[in-house]
């Protein structure tokens, strides 16, 4: 079981980081719109609240961790520019996605769109949780911040899921390779 | 930018807090959210733009577009807080211009968008 560092590091992106982040999003809007919604009073313990302070504390980080390995890990390999005459494109996505028509939307469309709109989520999350955080169960005195709170916390999902599913595909259509092998597991042939 | 806790009393404590802290943190976002997609409109439309941009050459104007965005965001936010941290402000207002800004920042980073605005 054999795996090269790019490989590897391209997976920590987008399913240690991006999609850890993405299935945090169900719990997180859950409980922002619990805290947020007025109604009966209800007490949440101060245990309660260090869930919630470590909950989204973990999304900003996860957010933040996404984008950075992106941009500064694995999209130059993504991008990078393969020696004048190389025949074989695999080793340089970018580069064999614009080769085709049928192939160079997903570069034009896909990854120009999701490169910058990815950045939307972490800005919009810590915002969310700097207000959650800050003004705990008094959000409910504050119905502007509440929807302040929840939109931008939708466009965060918004903005990760379409960076998301358009990692997934490109990874699908022309993936990251190179590195150095990781042998992870020897088998017996 | 030490931000006001209410760790001490989660159930409420916090509802007598001004919502300037809050709005700084919003309308901060917003500016964050167009200047991302500003740059990344400028980026693309001007090579030169593109070039200055570039602060790593392996990830390209990318690396420009998003260290500004985070920078003006950032101070944003710290001098709206300095502003605002004790006031009341008027949030349906400030609401209104961050969410503007959060669009702004969704189609300007949209290449058919972009491409629409540069005649492409």
């Amino acid at each position: 079981m054999e795996i090269t560092s790019r490989d590897l590091l391209t997976v920590m992106h987008g399913m240690g980081f991006g999609a850890l982040f993405m299935l945090a999003f169900s719990g997180a809007l859950v409980e922002l719109y619990r805290v947020s919604t007025p109604g009966p009073p209800f007490s949440m313990s101060s245990r309660e609240h260090g869930l919630l302070r470590l909950y989204l504390g973990v999304m900003v980080v996860l957010a933040w961790l996404t984008v950075f390995s992106g941009a500064y890990l694995v999209y130059p390999w993504y991008r990078a520019t393969p020696p004048a005459g190389l025949t074989d494109l695999s080793g340089f996505p970018r580069a064999l996605l614009l080769s085709s028509p049928r192939t160079s939307e997903w570069h034009n469309l896909g990854m120009e769109w999701k490169e910058h709109v990815s950045w939307l989520a972490p800005i919009a999350m810590t915002m969310v949780a700097y207000v959650a955080l800050t003004y705990g169960r008094g959000i409910v005195q504050h119905r502007q911040l509440r929807i302040a709170v929840l939109t931008f916390a939708i466009a965060a999902f918004a903005a990760t899921g379409v960076a998301g599913a358009f990692g997934a595909f490109l990874n699908k259509i022309a993936p990251v390779h190179g590195g150095t092998p990781i042998t992870l597991m020897e088998g017996e042939r | 930018m030490s931000a006001p806790s209410d760790s001490d009393n989660p159930n409420g404590s916090a509802a007598t807090l001004p919502n300037g802290p809050g709005a700084a943190a919003i309308l901060a976002a917003g500016v964050g959210s167009a200047m991302l997609g500003i740059l990344a409109l400028a980026s693309d439309a001007s090579p030169a733009i593109k070039s200055v941009l570039s602060f790593y050459s392996p990830a390209g104007a990318l690396s420009g577009v998003t260290t500004i965005a985070i920078v003006v965001w950032l101070v944003t936010w710290l001098l709206l807080f300095q502003l605002w941290r004790n006031k009341e402000v008027a949030l349906s207002r400030v609401n209104l211009a961050a969410l503007a800004m959060l669009g702004v920042g969704f189609l300007l980073t949209f290449p058919p968008f972009m491409d629409l605005l540069q005649g492409k």
